[in-house]
């Protein structure tokens, strides 16, 4: 047998995905802006993620906005000022922990479950049937899932930023004995627009990255419970990497001078 | 039953990768006629009414659907195709999402962008010809047996009044007499709406109450075509094998599929 076979079979087949992930993302995105719009299931998928997802993205902004306000205490405490903390915990969480971390939440929670959910639906024949009920299963579907994650990650963030610098806050007051004043006026000078605009523009792929896998693994999945749970480590795994992958290229065309 | 074509398979071929699935199937069904396709498990029964759906495309071949060729034809062409057509799946493919009556709505509410209050009348009424009350409309699909199951995807099937109604393997994991009621109720639907059906099967008791023609689907091919009251003296060895559920004769049943 050619050694070369195995090979050239593994690369064949890794093109025939990024086609049809690449199909899958045009269609999505070109059926995003063409009727009929399912506002039933896009509102419930934005309570679903924005919502439900609040205690998860709370939890992790709120600690690690208080860790990086004790590193950076501690670990520059040579050149340690109430202005420096309060600006590294504004500009690490505003910038880059807001936004990656609750797209890894949310990656973890809604993209698994989009997956599982899609996944279930294709191996039970339920996707056909929306076929055969004159419903495309695209638009119903996927659209109001992706539409959702675009539009409620960048509004769950921006909850984060607040909660992550409250942490932040927290920490510098009650254990760092800061003045709470000072804290909050460093915070508010130091604090650019263009913080808070990146980290939106950040959310808001993320969140598309986050849906897209999700609803792309679970609408091919195939092969019954065992396909649904592969469906589903695909998910979050490829949403995980492509949010880290994604937010350094984000972060180099806004900031990279 | 008139002369007219309802449905008409010409010479269809579909391959998965390197396996051969229908290999030239020719078929065609009378408007108000009742084709039972029977065969055994993985022979492409359901690949076959999947192409005719516009599911699956077919390889090379032409399938026409009221003398138009639907091969080729866009999604939202299909849809137009689909909303005269039901199709009863194997498993039901009920949406766990919704409950009952939203199921057997969907079609009209989705679908043909009719008011709730007026589908849930229709819904209501096509559940009672199915022999399921109005308070099961309430109840979730996981909340009802299979057999109920079944009931619902028949309802849910003809809620629209199709001209065509597809039943795969509508008997399959049913007690015999439950079996017996569907088979009564897809008669009676059938000929009270004037449609066209198709239905896979290898139970022999549904092909006897069901059809008005059988055709037998083997490697890939229809090797037999008849009325259903030929079929105990087809001649034909296959059919024989078949519907006597011999294990020794020509069929050999591919043992890894
Ligand atoms: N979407 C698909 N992808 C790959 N193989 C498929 C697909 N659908 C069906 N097959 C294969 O085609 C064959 C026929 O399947 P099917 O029509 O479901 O059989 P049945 O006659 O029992 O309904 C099976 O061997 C199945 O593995
Ligand atoms: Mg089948």
């Amino acid at each position: 047998m050619n050694i070369f076979a195995p090979v050239g079979r593994v690369f064949l087949n890794f093109l025939r995905s990024v086609g049809r992930l690449t199909i899958f993302t045009v269609k999505s995105l070109s059926f995003c802006v063409r009727p009929p719009f399912y506002f039933r299931t896009l509102f419930s998928q934005m309570v679903e993620i924005g919502f439900y997802s609040l205690p998860v993205v709370a939890l992790t902004t709120m600690f690690s906005g208080m860790v990086i306000a004790l590193q950076s205490y501690s670990g520059l405490s040579s050149l340690s000022s109430e202005g420096v903390v309060a600006s590294v915990v504004e500009l690490t969480v505003t910038r880059e922990l807001g936004p990656v971390l609750a797209a890894l939440m949310v990656a973890g929670r809604v993209g698994a479950a989009m997956a599982a959910e899609l996944g279930t639906m294709r191996v039970t024949e339920q996707i056909d049937a929306l076929t055969t009920l004159s419903t495309n299963p695209f638009k119903y579907l996927v659209v109001p899932r992706i539409l959702a994650g675009i539009v409620m990650l960048p509004i769950l963030v921006l909850i984060g930023d607040v909660i992550g610098i409250y942490g932040g806050y927290l920490i510098c007051i009650y254990k760092l004995d800061f003045n709470a004043v000072n804290y909050l006026r460093n915070t508010w000078n130091f604090m650019q627009a263009v913080d808070i605009v990146s980290g939106m523009t950040k959310a808001a792929v993320f969140g598309f990255i986050v849906t897209l896998m999700g609803c792309y693994n679970g609408f091919y999945s195939k092969g019954g419970a065992e396909g649904v749970g592969k469906a589903t480590t695909n998910a979050v795994v490829a949403s995980s990497i492509l949010i880290l992958i994604s937010n350094y290229m984000l972060t180099e065309l806004f900031f990279s001078k | 039953m008139s002369d007219e074509i309802k449905v008409k398979m010409t010479d269809v071929h579909k391959t998965f990768g390197k396996k051969v699935v229908l290999d030239g199937v020719t078929l065609e069904v009378k408007k108000g006629e009742s084709l039972v396709i029977i065969g055994g498990s993985g022979t492409g029964k359901s690949v076959t009414i999947k192409c005719i759906q516009g599911l699956l495309t077919p390889d090379s071949g032409s399938i026409r659907v009221d003398g138009e060729e639907i091969v080729g034809l866009s999604a939202r062409e299909m849809e137009r195709i689909n909303a005269q057509t039901g199709m009863l799946f194997q498993g039901a493919a009920l949406f766990d999402s919704l409950n009952i009556w939203e199921n057997v709505a969907f079609g009209l509410i989705q679908g043909k962008k009719m008011k709730r209050a007026e589908a849930k009348e229709i819904a209501i009424k096509k559940l009672a010809q199915v022999g399921l009350d109005a308070d099961v409309g309430m109840l979730y699909p996981d909340e009802v047996s299979g057999g109920m199951k079944k009931r619902v995807g028949l309802a849910r099937a003809i809620a629209a009044d199709p001209e065509l109604i597809f039943f795969d393997e509508p008997t399959t994991g049913l007690d015999p007499i439950m079996s017996d009621v569907i088979n009564d109720l897809i008669r009676s639907c059938v000929k009270d709406l004037g449609a066209t059906g198709i239905t896979i099967t290898h139970d022999m008791s549904s092909v006897r109450k069901i059809a008005d023609k059988v055709a037998m689907l083997y490697k890939g091919k229809i090797i037999w075509y008849g009325d259903v009251a030929e079929i105990d003296r087809s001649g034909n060895p296959y059919v024989e094998q078949f519907i006597n559920g011999r294990a020794d004769g020509p069929i050999q049943m591919e043992i890894r599929g």
